[in-house]
């Protein structure tokens, strides 16, 4: 297997996108990340999409071919594929586009991610987010998505002692770093009390606990690592590369405050890297509800179990803490187009170990995490980053 | 939801049946046709049983941000169950006050209305829970 590299980054601005088409998302990611990464579109051997739901967004199917035809590349017939694993789709097309350089069937790969999910109305994106539950055994019975995650709190304070303040810490934490990213989609420090008076979406999670719906797209382009030094001075090289998978459904997980899809995805991309949690010193886990934030530190093993929460009020989480976590803002700040997630986590670690993260850069930013979930833990991946120069 | 899509799970929505593995014992719930811990041995050695309709709060949530389909519900009460025969479902909590609600409290199932198609559509029926020994409170 080849060594394999990430040369080239780009993205939109998230948020409610009105002047924007999906294509036009997909296709500003795209040409930002081949510029960045000074190729021309003629040396692109194919393209992999991470989308989760433009069927139910925008009623299209079939948005691989669309947005390689949009970028001016329909008379290269370049193989497309769309990826699809709920919240998990950007990072699985990562995956997916790593194994195809990996592997030498292709050297020039881009992998974007784009969802336009401001289309429809609030109550209808909600739905359409519930259906990556089961849907005839948890949507049916009136379980939605921020339900589920809720159940997975209450849980957490009732075995593990972790409290409503705990929570609402990831959230203001996570706005602090997005007021440091001008790409961010709230750039807005919020307080403690803030999160805690919010309006209620399902107990015990607020308005604060969840992240947004938003509009954008992000994309990198990747090569084999021995070429890598032709097209940039500081290539990122993708040391590690994991998947793993869960029960559908939340209440057949052997525990409902741990994801173990998480935790085997997390040891199969570090044992591929040679490297244990301690080594990581920037990480952007997927934040789609506060909860989600303190299980992740505790399932990736920076934290011991139940103590993610503490540690997150502690500060150990916050820019060049013990471990810096989403310094981007994460899901809940940056914003939340669900196909476009993993690959933009992939960009964040990329400017963090470039040294490119500007105010909001970790001082010993070496090695760095991704995870990106699907679902309520169905599907998580996860991806080890270093410097390659 | 088409009509058929709902009725060939009545037997499980209306009657909580469960499938138990010929080979290991295992129930599982919804009905499973591939034991998760036997495999191949377990294929065409699954029987059907019925579960028995009792079991306890391992986590909840009260819904407030609601799907179409239950708006005029909110805000409503929906929990993972751990039922008495092992398997874990979830479903809405009814006849209950939010404040008497806990994680370990006992309930039981209740056969009642899940939804509806539309104004004149199809009525959908299944379980929800109440909690045990109790009556309803009066209208």
């Amino acid at each position: 297997m080849r060594d394999v590299a990430i040369i080239g980054i780009g993205e939109t601005e998230f948020g409610e996108l009105w002047n924007k088409s999906f294509r036009e998302i997909g296709i500003e990611a795209g040409f930002k990340a081949i510029e960045d990464a000074g190729i021309t579109s003629q040396q692109i051997d194919a393209l992999y999409i991470g989308n989760m739901s433009a069927g139910k967004f925008i009623e299209q199917e079939h948005v691989a071919p669309l947005v390689a035809d949009y970028s001016g590349l329909a008379d290269m017939h370049l193989p497309a594929v769309r990826v699809e694993a709920a919240g998990a789709s950007g990072g699985v097309a990562l995956a997916t586009g790593y194994m195809a350089v990996a592997s030498g069937m292709y050297n020039i790969v881009i992998v974007g991610g784009a969802e336009k999910m401001t289309d429809v109305g609030d109550t209808q994106a909600l739905q359409i987010l519930s259906a990556t539950a089961d849907q005839e055994w948890e949507s049916v019975f009136g379980a939605t998505f921020p339900s589920l995650y809720a159940m997975m709190a209450r849980r957490h304070m009732h075995v593990y002692g972790t409290t409503r303040e705990n929570l609402a810490a990831v959230a203001v934490k996570n706005h602090r770093n997005g007021s440091l990213n001008p790409n961010a989609q709230y750039r807005r420090e919020i307080s403690m009390e803030m999160v805690l008076n919010a309006p209620p979406v399902a107990t015990p999670l607020g308005m604060f606990d969840c992240a947004p719906l938003s509009d954008g797209g992000a994309a990198v382009v990747l090569c084999p690592m021995d070429r890598a030094k032709k097209f940039t001075d500081t290539p990122i090289q993708i040391l590690g590369s994991g998947i793993a998978t869960d029960t559908l459904a939340l209440h057949n997980r052997r525990d409902i405050c741990t994801m173990d899809a998480t935790v085997i995805a997390g040891k199969r991309a570090l044992h591929q890297a040679k490297r244990t949690p301690k080594d990581v010193k920037v990480a952007e886990v997927h934040d789609n509800f506060t909860i989600a934030e303190i299980m992740a530190v505790e399932d990736l093993r920076f934290f011991e179990k139940g103590k993610g929460g503490a540690a997150t009020e502690e500060g150990l989480t916050a820019l060049n803490g013990e471990v810096s976590v989403n310094t981007s803002g994460g899901l809940k700040a940056r914003g939340q187009p669900v196909g476009a997630t993993g690959v933009a986590q992939a960009i964040e670690i990329v400017r963090q170990l470039r040294g490119e993260a500007d105010k909001r850069q970790v001082d010993d930013a070496t090695t760095g995490l991704i995870h990106n979930v699907g679902g309520t833990g169905a599907t998580a991946v996860v991806h080890i980053l270093e410097r390659g120069d | 939801m088409a009509i058929p899509r709902f009725w060939r799970e009545t037997p499980s929505r209306y009657n909580l049946f469960a499938s138990k593995c010929g080979n290991c014992g295992e129930v599982h719930f919804p009905p499973r046709s591939v034991c998760p811990s036997c495999h191949r041995k377990s294929i065409g050695r699954m029987k059907s049983i019925k579960l028995c309709g009792s079991g306890k709060i391992l986590s909840y949530s009260v819904v407030h941000d609601a799907p179409e389909d239950f708006e005029m519900q909110k805000p409503y009460i929906i929990a993972i169950i751990e039922m008495k025969d092992g398997v874990r479902l979830t479903a809405p909590i009814i006849d209950c006050d939010e404040c008497d609600i806990d994680i370990g409290l006992e309930v039981e199932a209740s056969f009642r209305k899940l939804g509806q198609e539309g104004k004149a559509g199809v009525i959908h029926y299944g379980y929800k829970f109440r909690p045990l020994n109790t009556t309803p409170p009066e209208k």
